[in-house]
């Protein structure tokens, strides 16, 4: 059995896909976890430069699948955690050169090894969604407290379901918990109420998720962090530990909650 | 200042762009989760209610019929209170 194989999706892009699979592996890996990455974006490698491997790469999946390489030769090690690897996606390919059941091949032979992998998929509900999904065991649904991406992930978890892949579990990534207060922006209970399906993390906005990527250097390796502290709780979570979530009063200090309290939404419709 | 007073006084406050976002994305997602158009929809309200109306009579200002979403799966409720036979 060994690994289990975990592909982060959702539907719509630029919701933070790449970032959260980097940021869960970097968690993973800090908890001693032995885990593999794979860029399953063929024509828009980015997991490399999230992860600081962009000067690494010899070989990618394509070569792999093709022949021209062995798996291990393609498997680039992390420079601070011994046992994180990345599979880099192709750059100057598509899609098509990488099938589902390549996908299967590959993680079959990584299962024994390992303890996660984790498939970062392309935006879309195309064949690169498919080869994403393809070997994966459980599916985390990213998605913005933003209509488009919540739509987008509703359409995501129906093709899971028509796949027996689904439901999924959710993560709502980029929450700004002084608009949800103003009620400018929908809640995690609010995205959980509309998709129906089970939460697995809150990641709050936060600078350092921008800053950390500049260095190639995942937020969850910065204790500072809250987003990289979201990130640890949600590689806690995968990892079978009951951790709670972050609540709407935390990060509110006891001026903010009076004034709040006294004078509601500081910005009602008018 | 007024809104302060509204709100110690229990008035309504309009509904937050939070709350008219999730209201839109409820409404959408019946449509999209069904792969039905609103227009479909009511087409095909109007094609069962015309085939009731065969057997039994009904006043048709009286009747609902709505997609419920329970967890993530639709059913279509029909509540027709039917007339007594005249």
């Amino acid at each position: 059995m060994g690994a289990r194989v975990i592909t982060v999706t959702s539907g719509k892009g630029g919701v933070g896909k790449t970032t959260v699979t980097a940021n869960i592996c970097v968690a993973l890996a800090a908890m001693g976890k032995k885990v593999v990455a794979i860029d399953a974006d063929i024509g828009l490698r980015n997991l490399d430069v999230i992860l600081g491997l962009e000067n690494r790469i010899v070989y990618d999946i394509v070569d792999v699948v093709e022949g021209r390489c062995k798996l291990r030769q393609a498997m680039i090690k992390h420079k601070a955690y011994s046992e994180l690897y990345l599979i880099p996606a192709a750059q100057t390919r598509d899609k098509t050169a990488v099938s589902p059941s390549d996908m299967l091949d590959i993680t079959a032979k990584l299962r024994e090894e390992y303890d996660f992998i984790l498939i970062d998929s392309p935006a879309g509900i195309e064949r690169g969604f498919r080869n994403a999904v393809a070997p994966s065991d459980e599916v985390l649904i990213v998605a913005n407290p933003e209509v488009s991406s919540v739509r987008d992930a509703d359409r995501i978890i129906g093709l899971l379901e028509a796949e027996e892949k689904g439901p999924g579990k959710l993560i709502v990534n980029r929450v700004k918990m002084d608009m949800i207060r103003r009620g400018e922006m929908l809640s995690m209970d609010d995205v959980v109420d509309i998709l129906a399906i089970s939460l697995i993390g809150v990641v709050p906005e936060d600078d350092e998720v921008l800053t950390s990527s500049n260095r190639g250097e995942p937020a969850a390796g910065n204790s500072n962090s809250k987003a990289g502290q979201a990130f640890r709780n949600i590689a806690r979570r995968l990892n079978g530990e009951e951790v709670p979530f972050m609540s709407l009063d935390q990060s509110e200090g006891f001026v903010q909650r009076l004034v709040r309290l006294l004078f509601g939404t500081t910005n009602s419709a008018s | 200042m007024q809104h302060l007073i509204d709100r110690l006084m229990g008035r309504n406050t309009p509904p937050s762009s939070a709350q008219i976002a999730k209201e839109r994305l409820q409404l959408v997602l019946v449509h999209d989760r069904l792969d039905l158009a609103p227009d479909k929809l009511k087409e095909m309200e109007e094609e069962i209610l015309d085939v009731i109306s065969k057997y039994v009579h009904f006043d048709r200002s009286n009747v609902a019929i709505t997609v419920e979403q329970r967890k993530r799966n639709s059913w279509l409720v029909a509540d027709i209170p039917l007339k007594a036979d005249e």
